[in-house]
């Protein structure tokens, strides 16, 4: 585990939202995915923020990382497919609204 | 990448960008030609053997298939593969669940088990719609799966990075690792594809 900075604010289980949002800059939280909630699936451990490492900074205090499920249907209204298809991604802490 | 002789292309700016630093670093003494080509020549040597072998041990060894699920990385390191820094995460396939990977920011993959992602998979047509059609996108690659069954898309959009461990096919009990191996190309381990018994060797 890398250095653990952050305390993880949410377990596996847990409903979350992605925030909405458009800050400038390397961010690894893909666009479609903002502003959709989904359930944590696993805690990955933490890792030093992308977003401050891009500038030249160490990302310390180290986030956490979640794998967070999506429902198909709820991020693309139009989904054709399985209510069951899910997609998976991970997000950061302080990508999840509080 | 170097155009082909007798055709020119004037570098982009990364390719210009990637020569500059790469001749300072030679030039200062950090790093040699030789020791950059031998680096380039053993990534593109690397193919997906080694995610195959994890997968064939999988299937032979149930203890191993617990331990390659619950820590990817740590599992490769079981059967002698160096991953410095991957984090793998290893998504099993079921007749309950199709898993497949992308990468829509990039082309983040495992280079260290699979080899160099082929140029599809840092396609944007892929990327982009792999995520939201997928069904129709693994038709294309020649895999129809059941209206019902159910498809995780894994976005490897941080710091972890992701294999799929396919079924077992049906047909090959009694099978040593090397040939099951075999069966499993880099398209099933992306999860575009499932693993086959060649026609030929069908009894």
């Amino acid at each position: 585990m890398e250095k653990m900075g952050t305390v993880p604010l949410y377990r596996v289980g847990d409903r979350v939202r992605v925030r909405k949002a458009a800050p400038l800059g390397h961010i690894r939280t893909p666009f479609y995915i903002r502003g959709h909630a989904g359930v944590v699936e696993r805690i990955c451990g933490a890792f030093p923020n992308p977003e401050e490492l891009a500038q030249q900074r160490d990302g310390l205090p180290a986030q956490p990382l979640y794998r967070v499920r999506f429902k198909q249907k709820d991020v693309w209204p139009a989904y054709r497919g399985s209510a069951a298809d899910v997609l998976e991604l991970e997000i950061f802490q302080h990508w999840i609204e509080p | 990448m170097k155009p082909e002789a007798g055709r020119y292309e004037p570098y982009n700016y990364f390719q210009l960008m990637e020569v500059s630093l790469r001749e300072l670093l030679v030039e200062r003494g950090i790093v040699t030609e030789d020791a950059i080509a031998g680096a380039m020549a053993a990534m593109r040597a690397r193919g997906p053997e080694r995610g195959a072998a994890m997968v064939a041990r999988a299937w032979t060894d149930p203890a191993y298939k617990a331990r390659l699920l619950e820590n990817g990385s740590r599992a490769a390191e079981e059967l002698g593969f160096e991953v410095p820094g991957l984090r793998l995460i290893v998504v099993e396939n079921t007749p309950q669940a199709h898993n497949v990977i992308v990468c829509t920011l990039c082309s983040c993959y495992p280079r260290m088990l699979l080899g160099l992602p082929p140029e599809w998979y840092k396609s944007k047509p892929y990327r982009s719609r792999v995520v939201r059609e997928p069904r129709k996108v693994l038709a294309e690659f020649g895999l129809r799966l059941p209206a019902k069954l159910p498809i995780r898309v894994h976005d490897s959009n941080a710091d972890m990075r992701y294999m799929v461990l396919p079924m077992r096919p049906a047909g090959t009990g009694g099978w040593d690792e090397a040939r099951l191996a075999a069966l499993v190309t880099r398209d099933c381990l992306i999860g575009v594809a499932v693993p086959k018994i060649p026609k030929a060797r069908k009894s």
